[in-house]
Formats: C-alpha cells, sequence, structure tokens
C-alpha cells in the first residue's frame, strides 16, 4: 500500500473550516484515545458530538451520544472515525448519503483507520478524504503545540506564532 | 484525496538552524530562550488533569519536558529524519530510557561488539542486574546477527561508525536480520552524527545519539537523544506488551494506539524518563542546539582534517598501521563509501611502533592534542583506549573491540591541519626517542 501523504495546506484548511465533528465510536471510557481526541478538540473550540450505539443516550463530556450519523439532530462537517478499517466502509456510505442533509465535507479515518475503496466513494461524492491520521495530533503539529513533546513537525518558519488557545 | 503536491522539504542546513526553533510567540525572541525552570503554571485544575493524562500537549514539570528541550528533540528528529524524539542526561541515559522502553525482565537483545567501550559495559554488566541479556556478536559479517538470535530477543543494537574507529557496519543488511526478526534496529549514530550519515535511511527504527559529541560539539555539554523513525509495527512484531497493553505505570494506556509513531519515545518520555530522571538540562540544551547550526560546517572540517592525518600517518616510519575507512587500503572503505559518503568521521586509531609504552609516550607528550576521554570536540583530542575508555573489559574484549594495547585513538578537531600534523609529528618522534 502506497504511504499516504496530505500536505500540510490541505490539512490546515480541513481543521480551519470544519465547526462541528461526529466522533463515531467516541468512548465514554477516559483511557481511550478517542475520548483524549475529543476532550482535545473540544478545548480547541470545535463542538464534538459523540456516535456509539452502545453509549445512545449517554452524556460524553457534556455531549449526548447518538446511536449512528443519521440520529445527530445537527449539522456537522466532518466525521472522524475510530473504527477498524473494515467498519469504517459502511460509516462512510452512510456519511455519503447524509452528506446533503447534515453539510457534511470531510470523512476523517483515525490514525491506524485506512479503507481506500471507501475513501474513493466519498471523494466521487465529493468529500474530502484523510485517513490513518489523528485530527488532535494534526492540530498540534500545524499550531506548534506537537513541538512540544519532540516531534518532528516539519514546521520550519522565521515567522513569529500566533497564540492560539 | 490524497494531494499529489507535496510540502517542501528543507534541506540539511537549514534544519539544523531552523527546525524546532521558531521565534517565541509572546516577545518575538529571535533565538531559543533557556527556559531555566523547574514547573510551569495551570490553567486550573482541569488543565492540569489533562496534562498529567497526556490528553493535552503541554508542559508541566521540566523533569518530563521543557521549552529548551523539545527545540533540541524536534531538531534531533528533523536531523535524523525521524519522527520523535527525547533526550537525556548524557548519551549512556538514553540508551537506559531505549532499552528500558524496550525490554521487559528476563528479555534479551544483540549488541555489536564494537561499540564505544561504556556501552559494553553498561550492556554486558549493569543492564544485566537488570535481568537484561545482552548477546555480543562480531557485526562485521551481518548473518552473524542472524544465528545469535534468541526467541527473547527484542531489538539489535549497532554503530554503524564504530567507537574507537575504523569500522564501518553493513547497516543495511543488518537491518534486514532486524526486519525478519521483526525487532527493531537501534543505531548509536554518535560517531558519525546525523551529517554523516542517517540509519534511518538504512532501515534503523531508533538512533541514538550521545550529543555530547559533534552535536554539542564544542566539548560543553553532556547530552543524549532517542529517536524513533515511527516506521516500527509494534502490534504486528506481537512481543512488545509495553508498547501494545495498557500500562499500569500510566493508568492503563495503551501507548502504540494512543500516540502512533511516536508511540515509543512518547513511553520512553512519559514513564522511564519520569520514573528514573535523567533529565537533559535546559542549558546544556541551549549549547547543544547552538552547536547544531554550524554541524555541516564543522563535520566538513573535521573529515577534510581527519582524512589529512590519516594520510599523514599511514605514511610516517613510526606507524604500524592506521584505522580510518577513509583509507583506500581500509577493508571498510567500500562500505564507508556507501554509508558515510561525506567521509567517515573524524574519530579513529592507529598502532605505534614499540607498542604499550611508546603510546603512553607519546599521549602523554603532545602538546596541542589534550589527552582525555571524550570526542567530538573543535579541539584535537587523543587517548590510549586500553588503559581509559575500554579499560573495563576483559584483554580478549579489547583486542576484539579495537582497543588493544598499543591503539592510540584519535578525534581530530578544527585546528589548523599544519598544527595538527607538526603535533602527531613531534609527538611520534618524541616517544621513540
Ligand atoms: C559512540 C558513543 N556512544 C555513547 C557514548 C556515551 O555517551 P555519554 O558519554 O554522553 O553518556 C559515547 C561516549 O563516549 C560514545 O562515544
Amino acid at each position: 500500500m502506497a504511504e499516504l501523504s496530505y500536505t500540510d495546506a490541505y490539512i490546515a484548511d480541513i481543521l480551519g473550516s470544519v465547526a462541528t465533528i461526529a466522533m463515531v465510536g467516541a468512548s465514554p471510557d477516559w483511557v481511550r484515545p478517542s475520548y483524549f481526541a475529543m476532550k482535545y478538540l473540544q478545548s480547541k473550540g470545535f463542538r464534538v458530538i459523540p456516535v456509539n450505539p452502545r453509549a445512545a443516550g449517554t452524556q460524553i463530556l457534556g455531549e449526548t451520544t447518538y446511536a449512528d450519523l443519521a440520529a445527530v439532530p445537527h449539522q456537522f462537517q466532518m466525521v472522524d472515525i475510530f473504527r477498524n478499517s473494515e467498519a469504517a466502509g459502511p460509516i462512510v456510505d452512510e456519511a455519503i448519503a447524509l452528506a446533503q442533509d447534515k453539510g457534511i465535507d470531510v470523512i476523517w479515518m483515525q490514525l491506524g483507520v485506512r479503507n481506500d475503496e471507501a475513501a474513493a466513494r466519498a471523494e466521487k461524492a465529493g468529500l474530502k478524504v484523510v485517513m490513518n491520521r489523528c485530527p488532535k495530533i494534526e492540530y498540534g503539529r500545524l499550531f506548534g503545540e506537537l513541538s512540544w513533546s519532540g516531534v518532528n513537525t516539519k514546521i520550519i518558519s522565521a515567522k513569529r506564532q500566533r497564540l492560539r488557545r | 484525496m490524497t494531494d499529489d503536491k507535496k510540502d517542501k522539504e528543507f534541506g540539511f542546513a537549514t534544519r539544523a538552524i531552523h527546525a524546532g526553533s521558531r521565534p517565541e510567540p509572546l516577545t518575538g525572541a529571535r533565538n531559543t530562550p533557556i527556559y531555566q525552570t523547574t514547573s510551569y503554571v495551570f490553567e486550573d485544575t482541569d488543565h492540569a488533569a489533562d496534562l498529567f493524562n497526556l490528553s493535552r500537549f503541554g508542559f508541566i514539570y521540566s523533569r518530563l519536558t521543557n521549552p529548551t528541550v523539545s527545540v533540541l528533540e524536534e531538531r534531533c528528529a528533523a536531523l535524523e529524519n525521524g519522527r520523535a524524539a527525547v533526550a537525556a542526561a548524557s548519551g549512556h541515559a538514553a540508551q537506559f530510557l531505549t532499552f528500558f522502553t524496550l525490554l521487559e525482565p528476563g528479555d534479551e537483545f544483540l549488541a555489536s561488539r564494537n561499540l564505544y567501550g561504556g556501552s559494553m559495559t553498561q550492556f554486558g554488566l549493569s543492564f544485566k542486574r537488570l535481568g537484561w541479556t545482552c548477546h555480543f556478536v562480531d557485526p562485521t559479517d551481518p548473518e552473524n546477527f542472524r544465528k545469535a538470535l534468541t526467541p527473547k530477543c527484542k531489538g539489535i543494537f549497532i554503530e554503524t561508525l564504530a567507537n574507537p574507529g575504523g569500522i564501518v557496519l553493513d547497516v543495511e543488511k543488518i537491518a534486514a536480520v532486524a526486519r525478519d526478526a521483526q525487532i527493531p534496529l537501534i543505531v548509536d549514530n554518535t560517531m558519525a552524527s546525523p551529517y554523516l550519515h542517517n540509519p534511518i535511511e538504512w532501515g534503523a527504527d531508533i538512533v541514538i545519539h550521545s550529543t555530547t559529541k559533534f552535536l554539542s560539539g564544542h566539548g560543553t555539554s553532556m547530552g543524549g537523544v532517542v529517536i524513533e523513525s515511527g516506521k516500527f509495527d509494534w502490534f504486528k512484531a506481537g512481543k512488545f506488551p509495553t508498547m501494545t497493553q495498557p500500562d499500569p505505570a500510566y493508568h492503563g494506556l495503551t501507548f502504540y494506539e494512543t500516540f502512533g509513531d511516536f508511540g515509543f519515545t512518547t513511553k520512553a518520555r512519559a514513564v522511564a524518563l519520569r520514573d528514573f530522571g535523567p533529565s537533559m538540562a535546559p542549558m546544556n540544551a541551549f549549547l547543544t542546539i547552538t552547536g547544531i547550526e554550524t554541524l555541516p560546517l564543522r563535520m566538513e572540517r573535521h573529515v577534510a582534517n581527519a582524512q589529512a592525518v590519516a594520510k599523514f600517518l599511514a605514511g610516517h616510519p613510526k606507524v604500524e598501521w592506521v584505522s580510518y575507512a577513509g583509507l583506500p587500503s581500509s577493508p571498510y572503505h567500500d562500505l564507508a563509501k556507501k554509508y558515510l559518503p561525506k567521509g567517515p568521521g573524524s574519530v579513529f586509531t592507529f598502532g605505534v611502533k614499540g607498542g604499550f609504552d611508546v603510546g603512553r609516550r607519546m599521549v602523554e607528550g603532545m602538546e596541542l592534542f589534550s589527552h582525555l576521554a571524550n570526542i567530538g570536540d573543535t579541539r584535537s583530542l587523543i587517548l590510549h583506549p586500553a588503559s581509559t575508555t575500554h579499560r573495563q573489559l576483559s584483554e580478549e574484549q579489547r583486542v576484539a573491540s579495537g582497543a588493544g594495547p598499543d591503539v592510540i585513538r584519535l578525534s581530530i578537531g578544527l585546528e589548523s591541519i599544519e598544527d595538527i600534523l607538526e603535533d602527531l609529528d613531534r609527538g611520534l618522534s618524541r616517544a621513540t626517542k
């Protein structure tokens, strides 16, 4: 499988344009990566709606959890998939079907999640796709915070960084 | 959509100066400030909890992270084309963090027997007391590693360019052995520096530096760094529970799942550095960052001077042999051309005619060369390994690792080459008088 590569501009554009994210596979367990990502994205001003049939109706980090994307009673621009690569397929199809209705623009598959066929279907339907990346990590990378953990962000600039929350 | 366009890739010299270090956002300070602080104020208790849980990026306490040290970490990762790095108080501390993150008591690993003597002692004696067994291997035939593998082996450790010098290993072939065994190849790249050699390009998974040497470059500051390539699949390998199982030392966090391709250095920091505490001081990070800015220029001169010295010694009547892979007569010349095309470093050994006593007299009689136990300084250095760095080893180990009784090690500095050659010539004639 070819390595995925997305330009910084492509990722920054997505993270700069999205306001609400439906997180499929969001966990109420605070040590799970999805919980970390949800909490972080909330702290950066994103609204994150948890989607998880096993937790439907319960609250995660102050937000009501829904059983599937169709049940979410809000507009959301991005679907962030915290499921395995195979399970991502039907979720992508559901998102394509709901794209117009919910205003979905972006399909994002988490670190370790990659489904090239589903990605091709989403792109054909006019959606932007990111696979095998974490929005928390990418946000931190592009806006300087990941450097604090010694990560090679590949960002080189003599410009003063804008302060972000 | 996978964009066909690529982000700009900056050249080595640009990365050496800029990677990790943007102007400080609040004041605009252009050079990296020395954040001489132990701790960082939390916004509120929730912020503090998130930082401790690793669910947010940020600073807590300088045993774990410090803004000056993180600049050095990112810069080293950038120079080695790695994914992430964690710094430590010394090269040895960096080695300890690596193996503590990799191994359980009872585990084993393979190491080249051509290593810095201190590493052989650390692996062979001190690690043993922690329940980790190191098997030393003659690295000149990469297949020797395959033969030495045991089911409990969790890694292979080498120095591509080996201290005390002259030997170059076939790192690509050794990487293939590690890959077949699904264990990481760890390369100590101290002797070459990232300017002369990038082990990750040849298949290494983890790169370690004693930044004490060429990276800091001026003999001012102790330090070490561990860099991960981000390419090792800890899940697939199936034998690294410390990476893939919930960690009781971190409230059940699974490091590889949560941090992905920088999970190894995150764990090395969050557990090994946190619990054992060998962190790098901000002042040392600052001096090392400053040193790295001129690494490309310094290394060019280091290898040019070393090449001239090796040639001079090879033709000197009082010299028995010279072990420098830059000489066409060296058995490692072809490997050096492949793996170190800009030059095989500036640390190497030679033998004086007359053996131990002449060697000792020479080391003591130098005027410009400093007699001390370090390498990678601006100053030219000289040492008799058998009586110093490799002294703790058995005679057999000493000879096997290239530190026999007649061996003298040089670390060629940046002084005027005429003065370096003159000092050596005078030292040799005085010693044999
Ligand atoms: C190749 C090599 N690795 C590791 C080390 C250990 O580094 P430190 O002295 O910074 O602990 C040294 C030091 O001489 C070295 O030469």
